[in-house]
């Protein structure tokens, strides 16, 4: 599955935030991930508000030092990590 | 002594052994505690905030039936308040949709329920009750609820052939997530291994599938399949290592690294209501017995895989070799691997005609597959 630039993804159900000694993790049926700056930044624009487009364009003036293709690939890279771990929810195009 | 050993990432809760299920192949010891026995409210709560200080993320609550348990909605709540995400794996028995409506609302985040089979016969034969129809009705309710859905197959050689049927269940549910897991031959299971364990040709055919299954469905449902370590080449990293990962707790509250530990000669377990949870972690002796590579033989202590699987399964060592610090007999580069290969000689030689038949579909089974076992079910306990 490939991921729509204009889709908006949301955590499913029973994926949420969490803390675990001052880290901020990502809690999910058998799994935790532990969130850095930059994945932290795109699980919390997975509101099915932001287009996936959005939230790269988002991360690119947050990120500005770093190059824009570099960023863009690894948050569609994330969001595929995070779709395979069925932690998404994709608002269908024009929803 | 070595350096301190990482903290555990899941606390497994067996919050009581009464179940109104009877399977053959219960986890549960063969000596089940009473209800009497059962650590209180108050004492689970405790234990919640000691494994969240210990860096615990996880509460698996499991049995026996969790739901048995008048108290359980305080208890998911403890958990939640203690900042635990929480798992609750049930067989939807005792059940009705305002009781689940409440479990969510009390913070349940992840309901794991668990099916004998696709098939309302074999699934009752295999739980001792009638219990297939309700779990039905209870993936309807899911449906209304925002909480993440596991569906649990246990897989053995009378449902394995019905792979098709359970992922048309799932695929038709909420699930987001279905497992698919081989009985594991400990307590019950090991009782009933001969009536269980399926041949060859079953599991190459149910891999096949799954495969298939899981590149069809990702994206929509996370395919988990676990096959029967009898038929492996290496061991599994039993509980991701011993004192590793993993901190099982059972209902009197007696602290163990596995659900079977048990089983090993000598072992002692050291309680909740006695002694702090970091305490035991760090520093009990059924918490240090197999931890790390002290104590492993050849060829576990020189192989390469021992940081993967860490020797396997110490109880399935006892089990099939008579001795728990031995290398896993199911390895294949293990001493007592034929014990392994004789027992799969057993099953699949005799079998083999029947075996291809099953194979490729359709066919009438083999004797081996029609002979009706005769189980030895799990009791109730007090």
């Amino acid at each position: 599955m490939s991921i729509e630039l204009n889709s908006r993804p949301r955590l499913a159900p029973g994926v949420r935030l969490g803390d675990n000694n001052q880290q901020r993790v990502l809690l999910m049926p058998e799994r935790a991930l532990r969130l850095n700056g930059p994945s932290l930044e795109i699980v919390e624009r997975c509101d099915g508000r932001h287009t996936v487009q959005q939230i790269i364009s988002e991360l690119q003036q947050l990120y500005s030092k770093a190059e824009p293709s570099k960023v863009e690939q690894d948050i569609l890279g994330y969001l595929a990590l995070l779709q395979k771990e069925r932690a998404l929810d994709f608002e269908p195009v024009g929803a | 002594m070595t350096e301190p050993p990482s903290n555990p990432l899941a606390l497994i809760a067996e919050l009581t052994h009464r179940c109104p299920l009877h399977c053959v192949y219960c986890s549960n010891p063969l000596e089940l505690q009473a209800r009497s026995a059962e650590l209180s409210t108050e004492e689970w709560s405790r234990v919640f905030r000691e494994a969240a200080a210990l860096g615990v993320l996880q509460a698996d609550f499991t049995g026996g039936e969790p739901l048995t348990r008048p108290d359980i909605l305080e208890i998911i709540r403890a958990a939640r308040a203690a900042g635990l995400y929480v798992n609750l794996i049930t067989s939807g028995l005792p059940l009705d949709e305002s009781r689940l409506e409440a479990l969510v609302q009390a913070g349940l985040d992840h309901f794991q329920l668990s099916f004998q089979g696709a098939q309302e016969e074999t699934a009752n034969e295999i739980s001792g009750t009638k219990a297939h129809a309700h779990k039905l009705r209870v993936l309807e309710w899911l449906k209304h609820h925002r909480v993440a859905v596991t569906l649990n197959f246990v897989i053995h050689r009378r449902n394995i052939d019905q792979l098709p049927e359970m992922l048309s269940l799932a695929e038709s549910s909420s699930a987001t997530r279905v497992e698919f897991a081989n009985v594991q031959y400990y307590g019950w299971a090991f009782a009933n291994r001969d009536s269980l364990l399926p041949t060859r040709a079953q599991l190459t055919q149910s891999i096949d599938f799954l495969k298939e299954a899981q590149e069809r469905l990702s994206g929509k449902i996370k395919i988990e399949y676990v096959v029967p370590d009898y038929y492996a080449k290496y061991p599994k990293p039993c509980m991701g290592g011993w004192g590793r990962k993993l901190m099982l707790i059972t209902p009197n509250g007696d602290a163990l690294p596995c659900h079977a530990a048990r089983v090993i000669p000598g072992m002692s377990f050291e309680n909740v209501k006695s002694r702090g949870l970091r305490e035991i972690w760090e520093d009990s002796d059924a918490f240090q017995k197999f931890r790390g590579e002290v104590w492993m033989q050849e060829p576990c202590k020189t192989c390469d895989r021992r940081t993967q699987d860490f020797g396997g399964c110490r109880c399935q060592a006892f089990l099939l070799a008579g001795d728990p610090a031995a290398t896993d007999p199911v390895c294949s580069l293990a001493p007592q691997r034929p014990r392994v290969d004789a027992i799969l000689a057993a099953l699949n030689d005799a079998n083999s005609a029947g075996a291809g038949l099953v194979h490729h579909g359709g066919d009438p089974p083999s004797d081996v597959l029609l002979t009706k076992p005769t189980w030895l079910y799990r009791p109730n306990p007090s």
